[in-house]
């Protein structure tokens, strides 16, 4: 009943004034979650340059953290539709190694080594789109499908290489894993990664923001049985953001095999699916759904590439990196419950 | 009757400098059922939080119980000075028996372990004294909303409150539970409970009531005894200005209707609906009656194809339409409001602007699928100034809006397609009087502009007022149909007694 409150209180809010400290308020609050952790990357980022004594912002470092950063922004940015539903997706590791796994063998053959590419995205958003139509169509939880497909789509990982390590040092389009877009020649250069990573958090926007699908993704999100009597199609949305889901995961698969010029279907991805959600929590996007951006998921997945790569710079050990990104993840949810008290839903 | 039980004197609460409470005195004595009114935020219910405790309220008032001054602070201050609240929604755990949420957050337990035996025991007594017809052990997710209601009266009297305050009670009772909750308030009555019976039923508050006290904008504007307690005056308490001119009729039903332009016939859907037709012409309001549980929403839903239907057809325009899906009902003309607008009907957390927008985004969309934002502007504008929406912005959340203005909102998302057929499911529910005379003439002039109109109400004035002619449901069938005679309005009884099933209604 907390906001009979706030509507008892109204009436009176009607002066000028009042509408303008009520706006005025409004836009912190956007502020507040649009900027969201923001402070806290530079915060870390600066920490991390005073106590490696300066090695943090090098050209050098900075590549490998944005090249770090690749794959988990392209998994968080699919994830993003899927929390945006109030949904989760943990297949998306599975669906990953699945992907490259399927993209390398297919690298292999002489005369269809070119269709890899396409092959590793198929892959992935056949996978998802499984995984959508479980959910929609059979109304089964997200949570048990993508447990379910978790599990199941690393079996066919394994499968797909008859459970060894693909290799193929000559794989085409081999640039997208270690080459760099040259930005000035001899100063400034973007690793292909961090260009793919940077494109799909884009496209994501558009179609978040600039599309009427996009509306539809946060209404579901927003309230499903109310999405369900204003006609939206609810069904299809939730297969389309799962399938985004997969399509993302399988690019990452294809991103993943270029780099390695190899894949194992055991171990390529595992507990990816950790570091996505966790980028897309840190980023703000509400657990319930509705709520959130995909900048925020972009700063999410930097966040936890810097402190990745922070932490190995001023010479934490592995383990105590582990206890370091579990903490993160815990003050992230507490982060969401107390956004979640400003907003409209109490 | 002599000395008063609760005595309230010069409470204010004010939230950021706004004053929702200003000075109010309230007296209550032991043995009466004093009724509070007031439009939605007129401060009924910050007054009642501040008897709970949920709310301090500012210094420089008073709140004395029995004589003494008491300070109510926290959620349990309010138990603790003998006051309980039983809330619209009621506040029980349904995975728990009746026992254990009559002592929840006071549980008997020994060595450590829960008592259970003790604990049935102990409510045993309470029970049987307001002839409740369940047992001790029983889930409360087995009971109906009548036999909830009578578990939080239980827990209210096994913490000896000597005050009750009830808010709305009734909302989502039947007509005989409510008729048994009526008889047990006045048992309680009898027994020196101090009642405050909130509700913005007349008929309510005319059986009840010892009293009335009328707040408005955060005032109390009067206070009636039993002799004096009339509609006419109470409604001009609360609204301060007269109100001959609340329900707006001007379009005139015989002059204006048109061709049938919805037809539902032998509706079904096996369980709640058993085959119903009904008629709306162009130009028309038509009432659907019943009481809560009749099936005149299951009706609504079957006709959007929100609920799949078992047996039945509709006509639009006299043509055979099959819809299946709420999306299918828009496309071809036909909108529903629904009656729960927060769970159903608006998305809480997203700007108005795509709350206005959202049936006609793929319409305005250009390729397709490209959001005409500059489009989706003009049109949520455009609802803002028609409709009169009071919200900062376009842009601020619904969620953040009262419940007139979320209303609006959410009736312009229906206007948005410019329906052929307008099915409002309560529409007045949970908004205050200005906002209902608004809607009122919203619904007034669509119907001069030839919408086919069906209004769903348990408000019966509201009915009368705004209706042609009204269609009684009861128990899944229709009971039939109330027109107006040639000088005569629409008269409450037969609507009574086409809704009950009996001939003669008292209350």
């Amino acid at each position: 009943m907390p906001d009979n409150a706030a509507s008892e209180a109204k009436p009176a809010v009607t002066t000028t004034n009042g509408a303008a400290a009520e706006t005025r308020r409004q836009r912190m609050r956007v502020l507040i979650s649009a900027l969201g952790m923001l402070p806290v990357l530079l915060i870390l980022c600066i920490g991390f340059h005073v106590l490696s004594e300066g090695r943090f912002f090098t050209g050098q470092n900075l590549g490998i953290v944005l090249q770090q950063a690749a794959v988990n922004t392209v998994l968080a940015a699919g994830m993003t539709f899927v929390i945006l539903t109030g949904g989760i997706d943990l297949s998306v590791g599975s669906i990953l190694a699945a992907s490259a796994m399927a993209g390398l063998t297919l690298s292999k053959l002489p005369e269809l080594g070119m269709l890899w590419l396409p092959a590793a995205l198929l892959t992935g958003l056949g996978f998802g789109v499984v995984n959508g139509a479980l959910i929609a169509l059979l109304r089964l939880p997200p949570f048990i499908v993508t447990l379910g497909s978790l599990t199941a789509v690393r079996g066919l990982a394994r499968l797909l290489g008859a459970d060894t390590t693909v290799f193929n040092p000559s794989i085409p389009y081999a640039f997208i894993g270690n080459g760099s877009l040259t930005l000035v020649p001899g100063v400034a250069s973007i690793p292909w990664l961090s260009v793919i990573a940077l494109l799909v958090i884009l496209v994501s926007w558009l179609v978040l923001r600039r599309t009427v699908l996009g509306v539809h993704i946060y209404a579901v999100g927003g309230n499903e049985s109310a999405a369900r009597l204003a006609g939206i199609k609810v069904w299809a949305v939730l297969i389309f953001v799962y399938g985004v889901s997969g399509l993302f995961a399988g690019l990452g698969g294809a991103m993943q095999a270029a780099r390695l010029y190899a894949a194992n279907g055991l171990q390529l991805g595992q507990s990816y699916e950790l570091d996505a959600i966790t980028a897309v929590i840190l980023g703000g996007t509400s657990f319930v759904g509705g709520i959130g951006s995909i900048w925020g998921t972009l700063v999410g997945a930097l966040i936890i590439a810097v402190l990745s790569n922070g932490l190995i710079l001023i010479g934490v050990s592995d383990i105590w990196q582990y206890v370091i990104k579990g903490l993160v993840i815990i003050g992230a949810v507490a982060l969401d419950r107390y956004r979640l008290q400003g907003s409209a839903r109490t | 009757m002599n000395d008063p039980i609760l005595e309230m004197r010069g409470v204010s609460k004010s939230f950021f400098g706004i004053k929702a409470l200003r000075a109010v005195d309230l007296t209550v004595y032991a043995g009466e059922i004093h009724a509070l009114m007031g439009e939605n935020g007129a401060g009924k219910s910050t007054l009642m939080k501040i008897l709970s405790g949920a709310y301090r309220p500012d210094p420089g008032g008073e709140i004395r119980i029995e004589g003494r001054a008491v300070r109510i602070e926290g959620p349990l201050g309010g138990r603790a000075a003998g006051i309980s609240i039983i809330y619209q929604e009621l506040s029980l755990a349904p995975n728990l028996t009746v026992a254990e949420n009559i002592y929840l957050g006071r549980e008997i337990s020994r060595s450590g372990l829960l008592a259970r035996g003790t604990m049935r025991e102990g409510v045993g007594p309470i029970l049987t004294r307001l002839g409740a017809d369940f047992l001790p052990s029983t889930l409360v997710a087995n009971l109906s909303m009548g036999q909830r209601q009578l578990v939080e009266i239980a827990r209210a009297l096994h913490a000896r409150s000597k005050i009750l305050i009830m808010d709305e009670p009734t909302t989502s009772l039947s007509a005989a539970e409510s008729e048994r909750l009526f008889a047990l308030i006045r048992q309680l009555r009898a027994e020196g409970l101090a009642i405050i019976y909130i509700s913005h039923r007349m008929d309510e508050v005319y059986a009840l009531g010892d009293r009335v006290t009328v707040l408005r904008d955060g005032r109390l504007v009067g206070s009636l005894d039993k002799p004096d307690i009339r509609a006419d005056t109470i409604v001009r308490l609360m609204v301060g200005r007269d109100v001959s001119s609340f329900y707006k009729k001007d379009h005139d039903p015989e002059a204006g209707r048109g061709h049938p332009v919805l037809a539902a016939i032998d509706m079904a859907d096996g369980q709640r609906v058993k085959g119903c037709s009904l008629t709306v012409h162009a130009g028309e309001v038509v009432g659907l009656a019943g009481l809560i549980g009749a099936g005149r929403t299951e009706l609504a839903h079957l006709i959007i194809g929100a609920t799949p239907k078992t047996s039945g057809r509709l006509e639009l325009e006299g043509r055979p339409v099959d819809i299946r899906t709420p999306g299918e009902a828009l496309e071809a003309g036909i909108a529903y409001l629904t009656e729960d607008r927060k769970a159903l009907g608006l998305f809480l957390d997203m700007s108005c602007l795509d709350n206005i927008n959202l049936a006609v985004l793929g319409r305005d969309a250009k390729l397709g699928w490209v959001l005409d934002r500059d489009k989706a502007r003009e049109r949520a504008d455009r609802a803002f100034a028609g409709l009169s929406i009071r919200a900062a912005n376009v842009g601020v959340p619904a969620g953040g809006l009262s419940g007139g203005n979320q209303q609006k909102v959410l009736l312009s998302r229906l206007l948005a397609i410019a329906p052929k057929v307008l099915i409002l499911d309560e529409p007045t529910r949970g908004v205050d009087v200005g906002a209902k005379s608004e809607i009122y003439s919203i619904v007034d002039n669509l119907a001069k502009a030839g919408t086919a109109i069906l209004v769903i109400s348990s408000d019966l004035p509201e009915i009368i007022g705004i209706c042609d002619r009204v269609v009684v449901m009861r128990s899944g069938h229709i009971a039939g149909e109330v027109t107006r005679g040639p000088n005569s309005p629409l008269n409450q009884e037969d609507i009574m007694t086409l809704a009950t099933g009996t001939e003669h209604l008292d209350a």
